[in-house]
């Protein structure tokens, strides 16, 4: 097993605000199945606040732990402070991550930042734009910065 | 919490009757074998045991047995020893593309000194078609080295006819059977192979020993020069106890070697039956019959391996998988990739390798939690989420 933190493991075994949200405002989809991840956050927008936060996630245990734990950072925060929160802030909100999943499942708050932008484009009438793919990583540049 | 190990091709425990013959020669017979006095008495004729033994297992004689550190330093032994050796005939190499990185990543680095190399392809299954070995084979073909059984898919390939298309080239022939030596027969002269890996610690011997057979006759460089150890191929004062417990492994494999097969084969098929009937968009990679006992490989479609294991790993379950995030180097397997799985479906992939330790309750157990952790996984799945919508949809359009 990589080695976890205690609150990794409580969020990857207990994940918080998992499911869909039917009405959802905003939806941000992020990563590649290649490379083993893909976060969808789904966001509900009220009065410029995140009411509701939901996330599904195919991944690993730190791809896992990261959107759970984003969710819960932001879920009732407003739009500026939830666009503020960056992946470090997951990661160390998790008591830190392994050097390697730093890089390739450290996603969460990008995706999230994703479903806010979706979220904004389509209230400025400009339609969805909420699933990016990550494309591979460079494998060589992850072993360097192990 | 009861720990089951379903990993052995990363570890197994070793038989009390390996470290019983080891223990001696940490302390009391500590000599070196090569010394003339006393104290190299017990250690010399201890080697000697030891290389009957092994050659025994291997149906060759003793004086074909090299001990080295691991089967990864047998592989690389193999394969540059024989290139270096035969630099005046040639520079081209064989091999497939699901080869073990201690044989893929050794002629990667005889690459970048000049030699050449062709990687056959194998079938869904993971069989290299000897037609295919025929076609690669050049006349400056110098080595064919093909895995024996794949450790990961743990098909067994049919070497005597892949043998015989090397030797009729002018090449050598090696097979890696690290995963296959005491399992399934290794018998090198059925195989018709001029070399062949064996690694003990996967069958109850202990880490830190290999085996190597070299056929009478077949030259090829140390890799380590120094002293006469191991007849001159392999330098450096012998790890005896090492040895000693490898020897002990050989001989427990080949006296036990049906009762092994008998014990596996149930295991094996109650977890590849329970396992396929009880969920969705599951399938075993290899081949259903020929493989070996103690392989399964399963890719499960919609979910990222760690996640799998580290939820097997809390129900005291341990396997491995050929996912990015599991593999350290993060890519997914590439015997997988040469079977034609999808990187993306290699993601969620499986490998279960069974032990004499392993029960048919610990199968049990194993195929009742696994699709609970499977239907957990997947209902986190956005990849799952859309194939759920569509399945339902289509049962809506069924029922109405």
């Amino acid at each position: 097993m990589p080695i976890y933190s205690e609150k990794v493991m409580d969020h990857f075994e207990h994940p918080r605000n998992v499911g869909e949200i039917a009405d959802a405002n905003g939806v941000g989809e992020l990563g590649n199945p290649t490379c083993g991840d893909i976060m969808k956050i789904y966001i509900k927008v009220k009065d410029e606040k995140i009411q509701d936060v939901k996330f599904k996630t195919f991944g690993c245990g730190a791809a896992i732990a990261t959107s759970s734990m984003v969710t819960e950072l932001v879920k009732g925060r407003t739009l500026d402070e939830a666009e503020s929160i960056s992946n470090a802030v997951v990661a160390e909100a998790l008591d830190g991550l392994p050097p390697v999943k730093m890089h390739c499942s450290n996603l969460a708050a990008d995706a999230l930042h994703l479903a806010i932008e979706d979220y904004k484009s389509r209230k400025a009438g400009k339609g969805p734009v909420g699933k990016v793919d990550t494309g591979d990583h460079d494998h060589d540049e992850v072993l360097e910065a192990l | 919490m009861k720990i089951i190990n379903l990993d052995h091709f990363a570890a197994t425990k070793m038989r009390p009757e390996v470290k019983t013959a080891m223990d001696p020669f940490f302390e009391q017979e500590y000599g070196n074998p090569q010394s003339i006095h006393t104290l190299s008495d017990a250690p010399r004729e201890a080697l000697d045991k030891a290389r009957n033994q092994a050659a025994s297992l291997l149906n060759c004689s003793s004086a074909e047995v090299i001990f080295t550190s691991s089967g990864s330093e047998s592989n690389n032994l193999a394969i540059k020893g024989t290139a270096f050796a035969r630099l005046e005939k040639g520079k081209h190499v064989v091999t497939s593309s699901i080869e073990h990185f201690s044989v893929l990543n050794a002629v990667k680095s005889l690459a970048r000194l000049g030699f050449e190399f062709t990687q056959v392809p194998v079938d869904r299954y993971g069989f290299v078609d000897p037609a295919d070995v025929k076609k690669a084979m050049r006349k400056d073909t110098i080595l064919v080295s093909i895995t024996h059984a794949s450790n990961e898919i743990g098909t067994i390939q049919n070497i005597k006819d892949i043998s015989k298309i090397a030797h009729e080239g002018g090449a050598f022939i090696h097979t890696d059977a690290n995963s296959s030596c005491g399992f399934i027969e290794t018998d090198v002269k059925n195989l018709d192979v001029d070399m062949l890996s064996c690694a003990p610690h996967r069958f109850y011997g202990p880490k830190g020993s290999g085996i190597f057979y070299l056929k009478k006759g077949v030259r090829i460089m140390p890799l380590i020069d120094g002293g006469v150890q191991e007849f001159g191929r392999r330098a450096g004062t012998e790890n005896v106890p090492a040895i000693v417990g490898a020897g002990v492994a050989c001989e427990l494999a080949k006296n036990e070697f049906k009762a092994r097969q008998e014990h596996l084969f149930p295991i094996q098929k109650h977890i590849i039956s329970g396992v396929l009937s009880s969920m969705d968009e599951v399938y075993l990679n290899g081949h259903p019959e020929k493989r070996l006992p103690n392989n399964i490989n399963f890719v499960i479609k919609y979910i990222e391996g760690e996640s799998i294991l580290m939820w097997l790993n809390n129900n005291g379950i341990m396997v491995a998988s050929g996912s990015a995030c599991t593999s350290k180097i993060l890519k997914s397997s590439h015997v997988l990739n040469a079977i034609g799985i999808d990187p993306a479906l290699a993601q969620g992939s499986l490998l279960i390798t069974l032990g004499e330790d392993n029960t048919m309750g610990d199968a049990e157990y194993f195929v009742e939690k696994l699709p609970q952790i499977v239907e957990k996984l997947r209902n986190m799945s956005p990849l799952y989420e859309e194939v759920k919508k569509q399945k339902e949809a289509q049962k809506a359009t069924q029922s109405a």
